[in-house]
């Protein structure tokens, strides 16, 4: 049989597949649409052409059901908090969130009022939390670039075996 | 109109009902007793030299030494631009006041908010409901004596503890 090295066109790459899978996915993070406060402007900013996170792959959404990454973005309020877990499990899996700003990382500010919810971790699962008051255009970037490290690393076809899967030495 | 005239005219119309002006402040004020609010209101309104055509706003203070919420009615009138505070004691134990819907359609939502935020009961209001809290909150939490919750719809409200030095 002939050997396969160099027998392809160039234009033909071999990878393995979880890697295609999660460069496909780190290149299109989707963000949902979610200002609640403040940090709404900033996110608009970064959306902006200034800092263009438009250049790898991060389109608003105004839907959750096409979102994979949810950038929680100002003063979260108890009523709030409801429709945010409602909000999340509406989006497809794998999905993540980013907790952006002092008031959606732990009450910040407002902490001390009744009405808020001291930090959406309280609620669902947050990846990365991006400090600031709220933060520059180039933080919640910044944060973006993490999720993306994040996803680099993720394996989905080949999973590590777990700990109680191995045998037990009686 | 100045207040003292705005006064002495509701002094006239419903003698012994009104009490205590005092118009050396910036917005001056009057008080009212609770049976008269809604037809002092309706004579403030539709008295052709006074016209309170609107209710700019309705607040309520809480006074837990004196045991007593006050329910503040700020009037306008756009025809002579002339305001008047009205300020009506209530007791904290259990706060009940007609409602003024009937007046200005306006007092509605004040009304819904001052029942959320503090616990005063309009009688005769159409949709006394809460407006901004969710509606299986507990308690009134602009009163001075509110309890925070431990928990609110199984999101805990606890909190991590701030710096010590912030707490002295």
């Amino acid at each position: 049989m002939k050997p396969l090295l160099n027998s392809l066109p160039e234009t033909v790459f071999t990878t393995k597949v979880d890697s295609l899978l999660n460069w496909g996915r780190a290149s299109s993070q989707w963000y949902m649409l979610f200002g609640l406060a403040c940090c709404a402007i900033e996110l608009m900013q970064t959306g902006g052409p200034r800092a263009d996170v438009d250049r790898f792959g991060c389109v608003p959404r105004a839907t959750p059901r096409q979102s994979d990454l949810m950038i929680v973005a100002g003063t979260l309020t108890y009523k709030m908090a409801k429709r945010t877990k409602l909000l999340y499990d509406q989006m497809p899996d794998p999905k993540y969130v980013i907790s952006m700003g002092s008031c959606s990382n732990c009450g910040g500010l407002f902490q001390l009022a009744y009405s808020v919810c001291k930090g959406v971790d309280k609620v669902i699962p947050v990846d990365v939390y991006v400090p600031g008051c709220p933060p520059r255009p180039e933080a919640l970037t910044e944060g973006l670039l993490r999720i993306q490290d994040k996803m680099m690393r993720e394996r989905w076809l080949v999973r590590e075996p777990r700990m109680a899967e191995q045998p037990v030495e009686a | 109109m100045e207040a003292k005239e705005i006064y002495g005219r509701l002094e006239q119309r419903f003698p012994g009902k009104v009490a205590g002006l005092k118009d050396d402040v910036l917005d001056p004020f009057l008080m009212v007793e609770p049976q008269a609010i809604v037809e002092a209101c309706r004579f403030l309104r539709d008295e052709p030299e006074l016209k309170f055509e609107i209710l700019s706003d309705l607040t309520v203070v809480d006074f837990p030494k004196e045991e007593k919420l006050q329910v503040v009615y700020h009037l306008y009138s756009y025809t002579f631009r002339h305001p008047i505070v009205l300020k009506v004691d209530l007791p904290r134990e259990e706060p009940r006041i007609s409602t003024l819907e009937g007046v200005w359609k306006a007092a509605n939502w004040f009304e819904r908010e001052a029942f959320d935020l503090f616990g005063v009961v309009f009688e005769g209001h159409g949709d006394l409901r809460r407006i901004l809290l969710p509606e299986d909150w507990i308690g009134h939490p602009l009163r001075k004596d509110y309890v925070e919750q431990e928990e609110y719809d199984g999101i805990s409200t606890e909190r991590a503890p701030l710096v010590e030095k912030l707490l002295r």
